[in-house]
Order: structure tokens, then sequence, then C-alpha cells
């Protein structure tokens, strides 16, 4: 029953940030963040509240269109950048800050629905193969409004990676999980980052997922203000932002 | 086949979510018979008052209804974020609008299939003797509203005041096709019955332009 996940280790994408600059109205969200990010990183962004994480993920999952500057991604193998957004769709994976799922569909309807909107083969057999590690087999049939918030949310980590994505882009995605939650999210990025996928992954606080970081980035009213590429170890920042933040 | 296989996909969400609650159509349904009750107390017209006024009353109704339906149909989205989702996915975005239109159209069918016995009763109408020619002016302006209700549903969903907004929207634009629905069904029962081929004409032109234009634009309705 069990699908093999694929393990190519050039399947990462990688990312570039050119010159970013996102407005809403008079406010600015973003504003030129320039930011390269290789296929296979595993990117944590860091920032207090409003600092533009969640803008600069819906700006890589192509959920917004930047005011200006230009998003590009490449695959690890070629040097040309795709050109076709619906090809770099097929290979990105997201969790938001919502669930992104039906609360009147079952949870394996609800994954069935995206399987086949991303026109996977087999699909039932991708579901039932997404729901048993997040340990939801048992209540695969239940709607999803009668799942616990931690539930809900293995649920939709379940979703993000149904297309084996090249890029995935968490926002907040220990958000709801309980400690063994935690654990198999922690596991679940450890895997795919060995596998070679691109993780670019907005957080508050520290989790377990934080093993995989191997670069951090601190956003700071919309503007690149620090990274570990250029300033050092990802994690002593990764502390040090979460710490501010929490004394803030 | 980045549209054709998703709007087949979304389209059976859509149906199996209205069919497992029936919110809309319950409501649709009891709202429209509520309007075509009380107007034949109000009136209790004569079969040749009936003529002239039942078609008004009948597309009326169902524009109301409509606009009652039609609103839910992308707010629902918004709970969990769903369109954000279905954007997500690799498809052409206008995949989403088609499969919504076509749903609406279906629920608003299936409303009128279940409403036009009771019209015909009600205002002593003999719509047997021209049902294909009804059924031809029902489908024809069935998809004026369902297409342009559901694009307007997709902008008012992102307001305020997003209940008013979308029968303000609404109305203005559909005056032409609510115009040629009422004339054609008006003609089907004239005595003798005349079905209007200009009538007909420019509904299903208003209807080719609509979706010609919600094909071309309506990725854009997503935005954000």
């Amino acid at each position: 029953m069990a699908i093999a996940p694929q393990t190519n280790p050039s399947r990462g994408l990688a990312v570039e940030f050119q010159n970013i600059e996102k407005r809403y109205g008079a406010r600015f969200a973003l504003r030129g963040v320039s930011l390269n990010i290789a296929a296979g990183e595993c990117v944590a962004l860091v920032g207090a509240n409003g600092s533009g994480k969640t803008t600069l993920l819906k700006v890589a999952a192509l959920l917004v269109r930047p005011t200006g500057g230009r998003v590009s991604f490449r695959e690890s193998s070629s040097a040309s950048s795709f050109d076709d957004h619906l090809a770099v769709k097929q290979r990105l994976g997201m969790v938001s800050h919502h669930i992104l799922l039906y609360d009147e569909l079952t949870a394996e309807e609800n994954l069935e629905l995206f399987a086949k909107l991303y026109g996977l083969d087999r699909p039932k057999e991708r579901v039932a193969a997404a729901l048993e590690p997040a340990g939801l087999t048992s209540r695969r049939n239940d709607p999803v409004r009668d799942f616990s918030r931690g539930m809900r949310q293995r649920l939709a980590i379940a979703r993000a990676l149904l297309p084996d994505p090249g890029l995935l882009l968490l926002d907040e995605p220990a958000t709801g999980l309980d400690p063994a939650g935690q654990h198999w999210l922690g596991e679940t990025l450890a895997r795919l980052h060995h596998a070679g996928c691109t993780i670019l992954m907005s957080t508050h606080g520290l989790s377990e997922a934080h093993a995989v970081v191997n670069r951090a980035v601190r956003l700071a009213a919309g503007c690149l203000a620090e990274d570990s590429a250029r300033s050092g170890d990802p994690r002593r920042m990764l502390a040090a932002a979460l710490a501010a933040e929490q004394g803030a | 086949m980045a549209f054709a296989r998703p709007t087949a996909v979304l389209l059976g969400k859509e149906l199996r979510t209205e069919f497992r609650t029936r919110e809309l159509l319950t409501t649709t349904v009891v709202f429209v018979l509520m309007v075509l009750v009380l107007f034949s107390f109000t009136f209790d017209p004569t079969s040749v008052e009936s003529r002239r006024f039942a078609p008004g009353l009948l597309w009326l109704a169902l524009l109301f209804a409509g606009s009652l339906m039609l609103h839910p149909c992308f707010t629902r989205e918004q709970v969990n974020d769903t369109l954000a989702a279905l954007r997500l996915a690799p498809m052409d975005p206008t995949a989403i609008l088609a499969a919504k239109i076509l749903a609406n159209a279906c629920f608003l069918l299936v409303a009128e299939a279940v409403l036009l016995p009771v019209f015909a009763a009600l205002y002593n109408l003999h719509v047997w003797a021209v049902l294909w020619q009804f059924c031809v002016v029902l489908v024809l302006g069935t998809l004026a509203l369902a297409t342009i209700g559901t694009v307007f549903s997709a902008i008012s969903s992102q307001a305020r005041m997003r209940e008013l907004l979308l029968p303000l929207l609404l109305l203005p634009v559909l005056t032409p096709a609510l115009i040629a629905s009422t004339e054609a069904t008006a003609g089907l029962f004239e005595q003798p019955a005349y079905f209007s081929p200009r009538w007909i004409a420019l509904l299903a032109a208003f209807d080719v332009i609509f979706l010609t234009v919600t094909w071309l634009f309506g990725e854009y309705l997503f935005e954000e």
C-alpha cells in the first residue's frame, strides 16, 4: 500500500528573491528583499510580528504578486529558471497559518481532492500513504470539523507533503502540535531535507523542527536585517532572535 | 489539461459538499416558494393577468434567491483559507470560477425543477405545452445569473459589507438578462405561444460575452 517516497537528492528547487517589494496601499509589507536560497537548504525566517515573514512565504508560493522585483525558481541541476508557474506549483507544498482544508469533507476526501488537483497518479494510495505517518488513518472518514487543533495541523502538513514537494514553505508549522506531533514534524522535515527538498519556514518558538535548519534569516519591518549565511552560526542567530521576541 | 480536469474535480467537490449539507438548495427553494405563494395571495390573478405578471415575478424571485444563494459560494472558502489551497494547486485559476459557475447553475436548475410545478399551479399557466422552450429560457437565464453572480460573489467576498454589496453589483449588470428572460418567458405564455428568437439570441449573447470575459480575466479576481 505504501508509496515509496522519491529520494532523488537533486529534487530541491532553488529560489531567488530579487529586490522584492510588496505594498498594501501605503503600507510596505516587504522592502527590497533580495535572497538566494540554494536547492536543498533549510532556511528559518525569523522576525517580530508584521516583519514580512508570511508575505515573503506567500510571494514564494506565488499567492501574492510582488509590487516590485521578481521571484524565480531553478532546479538544482539546471542553470535556467522555470518560466511556467504551473510547473513550479506542481513541486511546491505549503503549510499556512490556516489549515487550507474543507471542514465539511473528511480527512480522506480532503487529501484525495488535492491529490486529484495535483494530477497525482493512484490518488487513493497516495492519500493512504500520507495519512499513515500523520497518525490519522483511523480518523480518515471523519469530517475535519471534528478534529482537534493538533490533528488539523497534522492533516495540513500531510496535505502539503502530498505532491512530494521540491520546495516546502512552512508558516509556523509547529502551531497546535503536541510534543509527539512536534517530534513527528521534526522527523518529517529531517527526512525531506535529507532527500534534497528545499525548506523555507517562518518560526516564532523553538521546536524540534529547528534541528534541520542550516540557515537563518531575520526580517525587520519588511527588510532583510540579518542572514546567517553572511554573519555566522544559524542556531545562535535563531536563538538570539527568538529570545529577543520573547523578551519584547 | 490544467483546466478541464480540475474543473471537473472541483465541480464534484462543490456538488458533494452541497448535497451533504443541503444548505443553499433548501434556502433557495424555500425562499422562491414563499415569494411565489405570497405574490399569488396578494394579486389573486385571473388567467390573463397571470400571463402578464407571472414571468416577471418568477424571474425576480429567482434573481433575489440567486443573490441569496450565491453570496456564500466564496465566503465559505474563507473559513480555512481554502481558496489559497486551490490557488496553490497547479491548475488554471479560472477552473475555480468555472466549477463554481457550473455548480451554482446546477443548484439553481434543481431549485427551478422543484418549483416549476408549483409555479404552474399557482398562476394557472400551461407550462407543459411549451416545456422544452421554457427549459431553454430557464437554462440560458440561469447561466447568466450563475455567471455574473459567481464573479461578483468572488469580488464582494473580499469587501466589507459584502452581504449588501453583492445585490448592489448584481442587479444592475443582470438587468439585460432579466429583461430578456422575462420577455422570452412571457412570449411562451401568450395565446398563441411565441418562442422569441430575438430574446433568446440576446440571452445567449449575454451568456457568451460574460463567460468569455470571465475566462479572460477571471484569474485576476483571486489576486491578493
